[in-house]
């Protein structure tokens, strides 16, 4: 019995295979537990589950701003007057480092309402302008007073060192004077 | 470990010849921070800050300990717990401000120390290891005091969390996800906070336990000594204690005289005001700055201002290459044993380094630390431009090129030379 437990023949012993199924068997258990204690730390349901925002619209005068609150962030909703969309389409076609034009940030069937999140896309400051007499920049749009990002009318990066332009979020109109956010 | 001369530990009472036997502790002691632990003679106040520092951990944990008995780390009331802990806890003032002080007590002991190692090489051979042990804690540190500056859940706590969270955002693909991960969320929540509070207290173990490491491999070569000079025989040393325990003792004494000073007279003026205004996510403050011992790394992300760019191709955007500057900045400390080639490792025997070291490498931190604090404009952008280029310069360029065409003044044959003016050992030099 002693060879059977020891070996047969090609030097393949019982217990290579018991070393192998318990060794795999462990490894195999251990990374599954790694999934969770990492998944953990992702937004809580709760979190995720507050991922629309509806903001009424229809009591915002053209060149007017209001503060909104998107996922625990802030949205900057803007109506365009027609001398800022007239010299935002005229700009569609500068050097910019994310080029977008005009259309593109607005979407379909929006002729004025731009929504931008309120989150500078360097590091995350809120940038200056949405509010009363704060300071546009040297664009007109916003100004992080962080890190000196300056954005356009319609939110594009122009100058300094945020990546892209002010993101515009997944919005549509849920009736004609309230936009669903998300 | 230690050298051939080390006094052996001796129990002499039953007790502890039992002891001995059982779990040899105090002869452990003995060897690595008592009589048995021979150290070069000549070693001068610049190496008392390896001592204070590990004073400097053992005061973070203790009033740190303290602290987390009255804190409570949810967004509703973490910052009203921290007023709750100045003015309705017994002595809690106290343990607030000596931690927050603390903080910045361990960082500029923690500055000097790497500054002595820079000056004096104490990086190179043998004691490459104890360096790189040495970097791993200076970046424990620094995640540490971040995690622990969000807890009072000030603007500052707040926005200094999603800027600093935020440059993992810079990450190409993984990025967002990567931040999002961090975090919790979509901005500094709840989740943030509890898990900051969670490793704030955990990752100070984690420093203790690498600064069992870098004593260790301390202990394997001895220390260095101004001279740079290996130690060669008993002459050169002297034991730990009494010598060094006395010098590190009075060395205590002036840390802690300076230190209550600004515990008890002025333990705000290196915080900011701003932190005592509750954080809000819908309000940035005028002006974002990190405690200032981070200030010189902060200036370096802010340095860059421009993608890199290959006709007209962006290859790193500028957030990118901020992100990658600021890590590098410390990271390139970890090649430093291999940059710097010079068989002399004393700054005091190598003119031109030294010259780069004052006129260069100091002036480069002190205006970075300048500029980090001060509002991203001209000319402080083009400022710290130049004072970043220059301390990768430094490092990558300076250092080993310096180390190729120096030609260092002559070396004392022994550390008793050095001290004493003879060696009589040193047969070949004449004494004065």
């Amino acid at each position: 019995m002693a060879s059977t437990a020891e070996g047969d023949q090609d030097g393949v012993r019982r217990r290579d295979w018991i070393h192998i199924a318990a060794l795999s068997t462990a490894g195999v258990g251990g990374a599954s537990v790694l999934f969770p204690l990492v998944s953990q730390m992702a937004p809580t349901a709760d979190t995720l589950a507050a991922s629309t925002t509806d903001v009424d619209v229809s009591g915002i005068e053209p060149g007017q701003s209001i503060k909104a609150t998107f996922r625990d962030q802030p949205l900057f909703v803007k109506r365009l007057t027609a001398d800022e969309i007239a010299e935002a389409q005229a700009e569609d076609s500068a050097d910019m480092r994310d080029p977008q034009t005009l259309a593109d940030r607005l979407g379909e069937d929006n002729a004025d309402i731009l929504v931008n999140l309120g989150v500078c896309t360097h590091l995350g400051c809120v940038p200056l302008g949405a509010g009363e007499g704060e300071d546009k920049g040297e664009f007109g749009g916003y100004f992080c007073p962080c890190h000196g990002s300056h954005y356009d009318v319609a939110g594009r990066i122009r100058k300094g060192p945020a990546p892209t332009n002010l993101a515009v979020p997944e919005f549509e109109f849920a009736s004609e004077t309230v936009i669903r956010v998300g | 470990m230690s050298f051939a001369w080390a006094k052996q530990y001796e129990p002499k009472t039953p007790f502890t010849k039992w002891m001995d036997e059982k779990l040899p502790l105090p002869r452990l002691v003995y060897s690595a921070v008592g009589a048995g632990y021979p150290v070069p003679r000549n070693l001068n106040y610049m190496w008392n800050f390896g001592v204070l520092a590990g004073f400097c951990l053992v005061l973070q944990i203790v009033t740190g300990v303290v602290l987390a008995m009255h804190y409570a780390s949810n967004t509703e009331v973490a910052f009203a717990q921290t007023e709750h802990i100045m003015r309705n806890v017994s002595y809690g003032w106290m343990m607030r401000y000596a931690h927050a002080n603390g903080a910045s007590f361990f960082f500029i002991v923690i500055y000097l120390h790497i500054f002595r190692g820079f000056y004096f090489s104490s990086y190179k051979a043998p004691r490459e290891m104890i360096w790189l042990l040495g970097v791993v804690i200076f970046l424990l540190m620094m995640a540490t005091a971040f995690m622990g500056y969000v807890l009072p859940w000030g603007q500052m706590s707040f926005w200094g969390a999603k800027v600093i969270t935020g440059l993992f955002g810079a990450i190409p693909l993984v990025g967002e996800t990567l931040q999002t991960w961090l975090v919790g969320g979509f901005a500094p929540n709840d989740s943030t906070l509890n898990r900051f509070f969670s490793l704030h207290f955990l990752l100070p173990f984690v420093i203790a336990g690498v600064v069992i490491l870098h004593i260790w491999a301390l202990h394997i070569p001895g220390s260095s000594n101004p001279t740079g000079v290996e130690v060669k025989k008993e002459s050169d040393t002297v034991p730990f204690h009494p010598y060094y325990t006395s010098k590190d003792g009075f060395g205590l004494g002036v840390f802690l005289i300076l230190f209550t000073f600004m515990v008890f007279f002025l333990p705000n003026t290196l915080g900011h005001p701003d932190n005592y205004i509750e954080a809000n996510p819908l309000s940035t403050p005028a002006h974002i700055v990190p405690e200032w011992y981070f200030l010189p790394f902060y200036a370096i992300l802010r340095a860059f201002t421009g993608d890199l760019a290959l006709f007209g191709v962006t290859l790193v955007p500028a957030k990118l290459l901020g992100v990658i500057g600021m890590f590098g900045s410390i990271l390139v400390w970890f090649f430093l044993p291999w940059l710097d080639k010079s068989p002399v490792r004393s700054g005091n025997y190598r003119p031109l380094f030294k010259k780069f070291f004052w006129f260069g490498l100091v002036p480069t931190m002190i205006i970075l630390t300048i500029c980090g604090g001060l509002p991203a404009e001209e000319p402080y952008v083009v400022l710290s431009q130049i004072a970043t280029a220059y301390y990768f310069l430094h490092f990558l360029v300076i250092l080993p090129i310096v180390s190729q065409i120096e030609i260092p003044k002559p070396l004392p044959f022994s550390i008793t030379e050095a001290v004493l003016g003879k060696d009589d050992d040193g047969a070949a030099q004449p004494a004065e």
